[in-house]
């Protein structure tokens, strides 16, 4: 049963990409219900792999039938599986999200609607990393989920896209370089490349192989999931992108690197030579990271930096290489995957309420839109790791693990993880307090009016190449009658309007206490779809603080199965060792 | 059998000259240097693979005498790999030349609008409080601050277009 689940995770989004890709030119609305549809196909399979996995261990299936250290192997054990879960879930969720600014934008960010099947295309290759039982395959996932990533970052190709994009695709170029070198010099030096063999074979190297090997792999992935020295590139490039696109980035992309840094510190090389040096990375990931986002005054560039520094906190849980510290790892990156994203697709919300990101430009949003307040709060406190929620659960795993481990360097990182939370607090609560609490009357946004207008207004804004599926919408959308390019104009005009009102109407108003008097109501409620589906991540990152009894559970297991190794090699080769 | 010294030497030489290429401003030298990286891993790939022998194909050759045949799998697939990132890739630089007349990587003005804020928060002082010229300097919400930013930038990078222009004005515009 499990071997029969294990490929559809990654068969179903390219086979769906393909169909997207060839109904998409005519038929938008068939393309997105066909995705929706497919992702949810794949959620299923992955939440049926999980409890399978739970139940009955690792599981592993040879593509083409090949004996087991010649063909790809495609590996489920609790780890992978508990991933490929959270990957469909937070997928699903950003999808529907851009389906809802789809409709409102009349496919402003998707002028060819190559959107949807590049979406498949980058879950795909996600699954596939996850799954991949050899290294190679690993490194093809890697490609898929890239390629895929640079298509959907300049998408559009407007001119701040394409320069961030160009810093982003360099990176990762060079980091999969790096990746295939590494690989190559694994087979050289081991003959194989399948991870179940590899991990009895690597030990019987030399010690100074071993290392250069591990190092190898270690700054590949590091690169990939931004940590720190490696980790300039993040920040600079994802801002830019379209809402959904960023925040399946940040939920997700970085966080299959820190896949493949588990893989490598337990599977391949258990011996924990490079954990100090890990550890001082961590440290450093989580301090210089949220300095850097308590320095921003953009939402979006805020909480991209805030995603840098919490990456330390799961290489911190990596680099203890003890069950506590791995299952506080694989809580945080599974809480860290839904809030990260639940949080840009606020950040988009936020855009569009009140037309800017930037915090600075913004205020009053609180009274503008509760229902977007609370959208905010929730995950922002979430993240910052207040009491009840799932953050707070997985930093006091996290914490405790490395009090328990008793070195003095732990120590360092369970101070250094505490002042990164209180950090995170401040960075989240200024938002909050400027873009949110403040009266519009503190905001400076009145007198910027002609500078922000230069980057925010209607005018400026070139009118994207009109699509052929725009042309052909059909009559009966949401949509009124009129132009889906008039329409989105009009939203955004409308938009600069509302909050330019808002900033405006209480000058007059300061003599009273009744301030509220004079300020406008949105002129148009924001999208409905994409409020919904904000609002279901955020029910998702809240479950998570409900379900975190289970959750932690699996994720202990799953870190007693890395540790024991034993599971996935013999998973891979049938009971028998090599 | 004695390993022969060509195949080392030609991957480290190709190694240094792509590191080169890569660290340039201008994007067909980085893109051109990522090629050259990319031969020079599929070289080392191919080293990988030990002393050269017969076609691996059953009936053709003894096993003992065949080539190992994984790492030419592996290095095909690098190569169309590689392929389609080059397209893109080039395809990214036409966009860009065509956006802003010039294909070497910009600054993020973000970054330097950031970078050169004052100390003093905002939440200590409202700028609204003061008169435009007290306003900390280079405060991202000054108008005067902007000017002036805009103005640093213009003459540093005097001909290059901001990234808040979108497109050139085409034909399609004008008409």
């Amino acid at each position: 049963m499990i071997r029969v689940l294990t490929p559809l995770p990654v068969l179903l989004p390219l086979l769906g990409a393909a169909a997207a890709l060839l109904v998409g030119g005519r038929h938008p609305r068939m393309q997105r219900t066909l995705s929706v549809a497919v992702l949810t196909a794949v959620l299923a399979v992955s939440v049926a792999l999980l409890l399978l996995a739970d139940a009955e261990g690792a599981a592993a299936l040879s593509v083409g039938g090949w004996p087991v250290p010649l063909g790809v192997v495609l590996v489920v054990d609790r780890l992978s599986a508990l991933m490929l879960v959270v990957a469909a879930t937070v997928a699903l969720g950003v999808l529907v999200f851009a389906v809802g600014q789809g409709a409102a934008d009349g496919d402003e960010e998707t002028p060819i609607s190559i959107f949807h099947p590049t979406f498949l295309v980058l879950i795909a290759g996600v699954d596939n990393a996850f799954l991949a039982g050899d290294l190679f395959n690993l490194y093809v996932g890697f490609e898929i989920l890239l390629t895929a990533s640079y298509v959907l970052l300049t998408l559009g190709g407007s001119a701040a896209r394409i320069r961030a994009g160009i810093t982003y695709i360099i990176v990762s170029l060079l980091s999969s370089v790096l990746f295939l070198a590494a690989i190559a010099l694994v087979y050289a030096a081991t003959g194989t490349v399948n991870m179940a063999q590899l991990a009895g074979r690597l030990a019987e190297l030399p010690e100074g192989t071993q290392l250069l090997l591990q190092s190898m792999l270690l700054i590949a992935f590091c690169i990939k999931a931004a940590v720190f020295p490696l980790s300039a590139w993040l920040p600079d490039s994802y801002p830019t992108a379209p809402a959904p696109v960023t925040a399946v980035f940040a939920g997700l992309l970085t966080k299959v690197g820190v896949y493949a840094v588990i893989r490598t510190q337990t599977l391949l090389f258990p011996g924990g030579a490079l954990d100090e040096v890990l550890m001082w990375a961590a440290l450093a990931t989580m301090v210089v990271g949220i300095l850097g986002a308590v320095a921003q005054t953009d939402i979006r560039r805020i909480l991209s930096f805030t995603l840098v520094s919490h990456i330390g906190y799961m290489v911190f849980g990596i680099s203890l290489a003890s069950t506590a510290g791995l299952a506080g790892a694989i809580f945080y990156v599974v809480h860290h995957i839904a809030i990260q994203t639940t949080l840009f697709l606020v950040a988009g919300l936020i855009e569009r309420q009140g037309g800017s990101t930037g915090v600075d430009r913004l205020g009053g949003l609180a009274t503008a839109s509760p229902l977007l307040a609370i959208l905010y709060f929730v995950p922002a406190m979430n993240l910052a790791g207040i009491p009840p929620f799932s953050g707070f659960i997985g930093k006091l795993g996290l914490l405790e693990a490395g009090i328990a481990d008793g070195g003095w360097l732990p120590i360092v990182l369970v101070a250094g993880g505490a002042v990164t939370s209180l950090l995170t607090l401040l960075a989240i609560s200024r938002v909050w307090s400027r873009a949110f609490w403040r009266l519009p009357a503190q905001s400076p946004a009145a007198d910027t009016f002609d500078a922000a207008a230069a980057d925010a207004g209607p005018d400026l804004s070139p009118d994207p190449l009109p699509g052929p599926e725009e042309e052909q919408e059909p009559a009966g959308e949401k949509l009124p009658a009129a132009s889906a390019r008039a329409d989105r104009a009009e939203a955004r005009r409308a938009a600069w309007e509302r909050h330019t009102a808002v900033a405006t109407a209480s000058a007059p108003a300061t003599d009273g206490p009744g301030d509220d008097e004079g300020r406008e109501r949105p002129l148009r409620p924001l999208p409905q779809v994409m409020v919904a589906s904000t609002a279901a991540m955020v029910t998702v990152t809240v479950a998570l603080t409900a379900l975190a009894g289970p959750l932690y559970g699996i994720a202990d297991r799953a870190a007693a199965d890395l540790l024991d190794r034993t599971p996935y090699i013999s998973s891979v080769f049938g009971g028998d060792m090599p | 059998m004695t390993p022969t010294v060509v195949l080392p030497v030609t991957i480290g030489v190709l190694y240094a000259a792509g590191v080169y290429l890569l660290l340039d401003r201008s994007l067909t030298r980085v893109l051109l240097g990522f090629l050259l990286l990319g031969n020079a891993t599929n070289l080392l790939l191919l080293s990988t693979g030990g002393p050269s022998g017969l076609a691996p194909i059953l009936g053709y050759a003894e096993p003992e005498e065949m080539s190992d045949p994984l790492p030419q799998a592996l290095i095909l697939t690098a190569i169309v790999i590689t392929f389609g990132i080059a397209a893109f890739v080039l395809a990214i630089i036409y966009r860009s030349w065509r956006l802003v007349r010039q294909e070497a990587i910009e600054v993020d003005e973000e970054d330097r609008r950031v970078a050169r804020r004052s100390g003093t928060d905002a939440d200590e002082i409202d700028p609204d409080d003061l008169a435009p010229e007290d306003r900390p300097a280079m405060h991202a919400d000054t108008f005067a601050a902007d000017n002036e930013v805009e103005a640093t930038l213009a003459r540093h990078y005097a001909g290059i277009a901001s990234d808040d222009v979108d497109l050139p004005p085409t034909d399609r515009h004008l008409r």
